[in-house]
């Protein structure tokens, strides 16, 4: 057997449900070698930043989308766009896990490493096990290549990956081989050994391909020569390893029928179903979409989709700064647009003031916040949890914003509806946590019937609210809806409800500045009640074997997490799990939930933040297991981590 | 010429009159100060517009001149320090439908929201913005600003300031203002006709208003208003006119040959024809720019007011609106369920 072959730790628990996939159709190699049979692989594509790694994952994953396979990725870039070429800090990757089943993680360890240069070979071998496969473009091997990395002798002659299958290829000579009719200058020609590497792994995986040739040549629609030049290393990749000795099995990945419900599916990524989940609530609000929004890694490509979707009303605006982008997404609200600022950390810093006055003028706004690592500029692209408590607390004064936080690339979604809806019913900022293994990362969705939508329509104030003393009716912007709390909104435009707010002390009702000790100490607890009041689900708890610990975890920890879930349940160590996706306010139960179970552990990336809540507000023993290296929780290492709290 | 974007925010019904304007609110500047002349002036004003009030927003930022809001019976917001631009930014290309006011100060809009300031000039964002200059902090109790002059003895600087001051004029005309003017507090005629020409330009326009703090920086201004001084003191600005002042117009302004400078001499009937003519169209900022710079800035001699700049660019939020309806144009109203579906996707079934 190879090590691909998987062990069954991430099976889903519910195998059954018989579906029936109606896939792009494996495209099968010619000839009459050895196929073998797998249920889940893992790849990861490697090279410099300028090699065409990310586009290589992202085609792969297209490809793997659409024949039918569960998957899951994770893009792993630097934050240099183009480091020192054949440095190890310019390495760029690109792991894709795929499988006949339902998988949660893009996985822990590749079992094939496509290593397009000795940089990227010394920077992941650590991380494929014993056993793995390696292809390896040795064209790059020379000495000073080597030698920039610290590599003395070849790895690919000393020994030292003895122990792994080592498939050396020339992938650059043979790329410019293939590419010899076109007549392209020799670098030209160079930059499309990703597709050749490409065109290799579709066939060692049997992948349709018919896809990744239309989308070359849409990509390079204006340049047919450089489409087809592609198009041609591309299918010299798939001949080659139709043809050489050196790759003896290919394999087969079914479909993950069972994995999947009946429905229409595609791959999306955390930013992009955000941003659609963006444009659907300003279609269930009937309110035009306005995004205010500074850019900054890893949340801009929210404000590029966003740009691109003008004909929805959506109006971007690339402010001058990151107070600029809540500003003007602030005043749009008052104007009656659902209104939206997206950013990562640092930003968050900067707009902390604007909540504030969000917070105080209670008006409808989402601020969306793909954390990254921190603090200050720390590691833009690169994956953590550490904005909980600033999202939760940075602002002066008592100033409360509801928390939604999405578990899932696809989840973005439907997190995004839910902001909204918080926002708009409770006329409330609301925090959107995404992070930047959400917002890159990608799985398979089921597309929506948009019809089954969440209706999110709010009502503008049209006429006077409060009758006064002597019977005039007047308009009050601070007289509150007494089953949410909410004030009125009403927009600029409306006839006879013209009225200032701002960020003093409002009195409570007229809205009028007020500094009486009592009106303040009422409105700051009215704005708490308001937030705590809000109606979030229940938690769902999921234990069916009556576990005595439980893993409450919150984001995009949840794949992670339940990866090792799984595999604990399945060495028969019961263990319960619940998932937060509301954080402020916590769903009604938490408490409930929490002191039905012994232990609680809470996996996080950053130094325990959640469990700081957790333990303050339910003074209960919650356990941290923590990990802050920017990147997602392994399974393995997080199962290991849980048994160990179980047993402890 | 002009064309007022004014005709897309809807009139008023009736006829208006100043007291329209009042909200109930209590006036609450210090007794005295030239904040209470610039809201009697707006006030004053408004009717003449004959808006629908509802349609009119005030946003401000932070210090004595932000509270303006809250005396306007309009829509308004008292925002933060120095983001009322922004703010204002944001509702403006949202709802062209609206007459959207940005009130600062010197502090508000040169210090802490310089950023702001700028962009939104540059972007030509259809705001109107009137930024009282009283040269100190008023509501911090009398630090001084940044256009305070070098030296000056404040409660921070006990032994003089040592920063140079902005010209708020200069420094719009730098960041590409496509209408900029000058007036003060006290010259409730000239005050008006400058709030005139800014609310009919299409565009920022940004009104520098020099206005009186009498508790931390009185008399700061007094030798533009004071009538004797003000004679040498100041330039009346009007586009088409020759740029003369002085007793009996006596003084003018002239561009120097060998510098290309502009000086103020004696008018003679030698010289007479080549005083300057006032253009405020000018397509070139550099001559605007140049009378800016005349004001001696300690003395406040030779300081022109009025109109500087009034030309005509695109409109920040015409321009986003013009996409918007680009973007159906070329791509059919946006239908939500082809978008979630996309091109690539496989389908399942039971």
């Amino acid at each position: 057997m190879t090590s691909q072959v998987s062990s069954p730790a991430e099976h889903a628990d519910e195998a059954d449900g018989a579906g029936e996939a109606l896939v792009g159709g494996p495209r099968r190699p010619a000839g009459d070698k050895e196929v073998r049979r797998l249920d889940r692989v893992i790849i990861r594509f490697a090279g410099d930043s300028g090699d065409g790694m990310q586009l290589t994952g992202d085609r792969f994953t297209s490809e793997t989308a659409t024949f039918g396979n569960d998957l899951s990725t994770l893009p792993n870039f630097p934050a240099e766009i183009r480091a020192p070429a054949g440095t190890l800090p310019g390495v760029s990757s690109f792991q894709l896990h795929f499988a006949d089943h339902d998988i949660l993680t893009p996985g822990d360890a590749p079992n094939v490493l496509v290593a397009m240069n000795p940089a990227a070979l010394k920077a992941n071998i650590g991380d494929v096990p014993p056993g793995g496969e390696i292809i390896v473009n040795t064209d790059e091997f020379a000495k000073r290549a080597m030698a920039k990395v610290g590599y003395e002798t070849s790895p690919l002659e000393d020994g030292s990956l003895e122990g792994y299958r080592v498939h050396p290829v020339p992938l650059t000579t043979l790329t410019i081989e293939a590419l010899k009719d076109f007549g392209l200058p020799r670098k030209e020609a160079e930059r499309s050994k990703n597709m050749f590497a490409l065109g290799l792994l579709s066939w060692m995986y049997h992948r349709p391909t018919e896809g990744t040739e239309r989308f070359l040549r849409q990509k390079f629609a204006k340049k047919p020569q450089i489409a087809e030049a592609n198009v041609a290393a591309f299918r010299a990749g798939w001949n080659f390893g139709e043809t050489t000795e050196d790759f003896a099995v290919s394999y087969e990945v079914a479909p993950a029928t069972a994995a999947f419900p009946t429905g229409t599916y595609r791959n999306i990524s955390g930013n992009l179903a955000l941003s659609y989940g963006l444009i659907a609530a300003s279609r269930q609000a009937d309110l035009p979409l306005y995004l205010g929004s500074y850019p900054i890694t890893p949340a801009s490509d929210i404000l590029h989709e966003l740009s691109k979707h003008k004909n929805f009303g959506v109006r971007t605006f690339q402010a001058e700064d990151e107070i600029a982008g809540i500003g003007a997404a602030l005043g749009a609200a008052f104007g009656g647009s659902l209104a939206v600022t997206t950013t990562s950390g640092p930003g968050v810093a900067l707009k902390s003031e604007t909540i504030g006055l969000a917070v105080s003028l209670e008006l409808p706004l989402l601020v969306v916040d793909i954390q990254r690592g921190g603090p200050s500029t720390g590691l833009p692209t690169k994956t953590e949890q550490a904005d909980l408590l600033q999202a939760m607390y940075g602002r002066n004064g008592e100033a409360p914003v509801p928390i939604v936080a999405p578990k899932t690339p696809a989840d973005c979604f439907d997190a995004a509806l839910e902001a909204a809806r918080i926002a708009l019913t409770y006329r409330t900022p609301v925090f959107l946590l995404s992070d930047g293994y959400l917002a890159n990362g990608s799985e398979p969705w089921r597309i929506p019937d948009v019809d089954s939508l969440p209706d999110l329509r709010t009502q503008f104030a049209t006429g006077p609210n409060h009758a006064l003393a002597d019977g005039t009716e007047v308009f009050w912007p601070f007289k509150r809806d007494p089953q949410t709390l909410a004030r009125p909104w009403a927009v600029p435009g409306t006839p006879g409800l013209e009225h200032r707010i701002g960020g003093i002390e409002k009195q409570d009702g007229t809205g009028n500045i007020s500094y009486d000790p009592a009106n303040h100490d009422l409105m700051v607890r009215t704005r708490q009640a308001k937030v705590d009041g809000i109606e979030v689900p229940d938690l769902d708890v999921d234990d069916p074997d009556g576990a005595r610990t439980l893993v409450l975890g919150w984001g995009s920890t949840y794949g992670p997490i339940t990866a090792a879930v799984r595999r604990l349940r399945r060495e028969g160590t019961p263990v319960a799990q619940a998932h937060l996706r509301h954080i402020n306010p916590f769903p009604a139960n938490l408490g409930e939930v929490l002191t039905g179970y012994d232990k609680i552990v809470v996996p996080e990336m950053n130094l325990g933040q959640l469990a700081t809540l957790i333990r303050a507000k339910y003074l209960v023993d919650a356990h941290s297991y923590n990990q802050v290296n920017g990147m997602p929780f392994k399974a393995e290492q997080l199962a290991a981590a849980l048994k160990e709290a179980i047993d402890d | 010429m002009t064309e007022s974007l004014l005709s897309l925010v809807p009139k008023a019904e009736a006829k208006q009159s100043m007291k329209d304007f009042k909200s109930d609110q209590e006036v609450r500047w210090c007794p005295g100060c030239g904040d209470y002349a610039v809201l009697a002036a707006v006030q004053g004003f408004m009717p003449e517009l004959g808006l629908a009030k509802e349609n009119i927003v005030f946003v401000s930022g932070i210090g004595c001149s932000s509270r303006f809001p809250y005396y306007m019976n309009t829509y308004g917001m008292h925002s933060i320090h120095g983001r009322a631009p922004a703010i204002a930014t944001g509702l403006a290309s949202s709802r062209r439908d609206l007459s959207v006011w940005v009130v600062t100060g010197d502090g508000d809009a040169l210090s802490i929201g310089g950023n702001h300031l700028i962009h939104a000039l540059r972007r030509n964002v259809n705001l109107k913005i009137l930024l009282f200059n009283n040269r100190i902090y008023g509501l911090t109790k009398g630090q001084y600003s940044p256009t305070s002059e070098v030296g000056k003895i404040t409660k921070s600087t006990p032994m003089g300031s040592l920063d140079a001051p902005f010209n708020p004029v200069s420094l719009a005309l730098g960041a590409e203002a496509s209408f900029v003017a000058r007036t003060v507090d006290s010259d409730r005629k000239h005050l008006t006709e400058v709030l005139r020409q800014a609310a009919d330009h299409p565009g920022t326009a940004l009104v520098e208003i020099y206005q009186n703090c009498n508790i931390f920086n009185d008399g700061a201004f007094e030798v533009l208003k004071d009538k004797e001084q003000a004679q040498e003191a100041v330039i009346r600005l009007e586009h088409g006119q020759p740029i003369r002042f002085g007793a009996d117009g006596g003084k003018g302004v002239v561009r120097d040959p060998a510098t290309g400078d502009l000086q103020v001499v004696p008018v003679t009937p030698a010289n007479e024809a080549s005083v300057l003519v006032h253009d405020a169209r000018s397509a070139s900022p550099t001559t605007a720019f140049a009378l800016s710079r005349l004001a001696d800035p300690d003395t406040l001699h030779h300081t022109p007011i009025g109109v500087f700049r009034s030309v005509v660019r695109p409109v920040y939020d015409t321009l986003m609106a013009d996409q918007l309806d680009t973007a159906v144009e070329q791509n059919g109203k946006g239908d939500l369920a082809a978008l979630l579906t996309g091109n690539d996707t496989w389908t399942v079934v039971g």
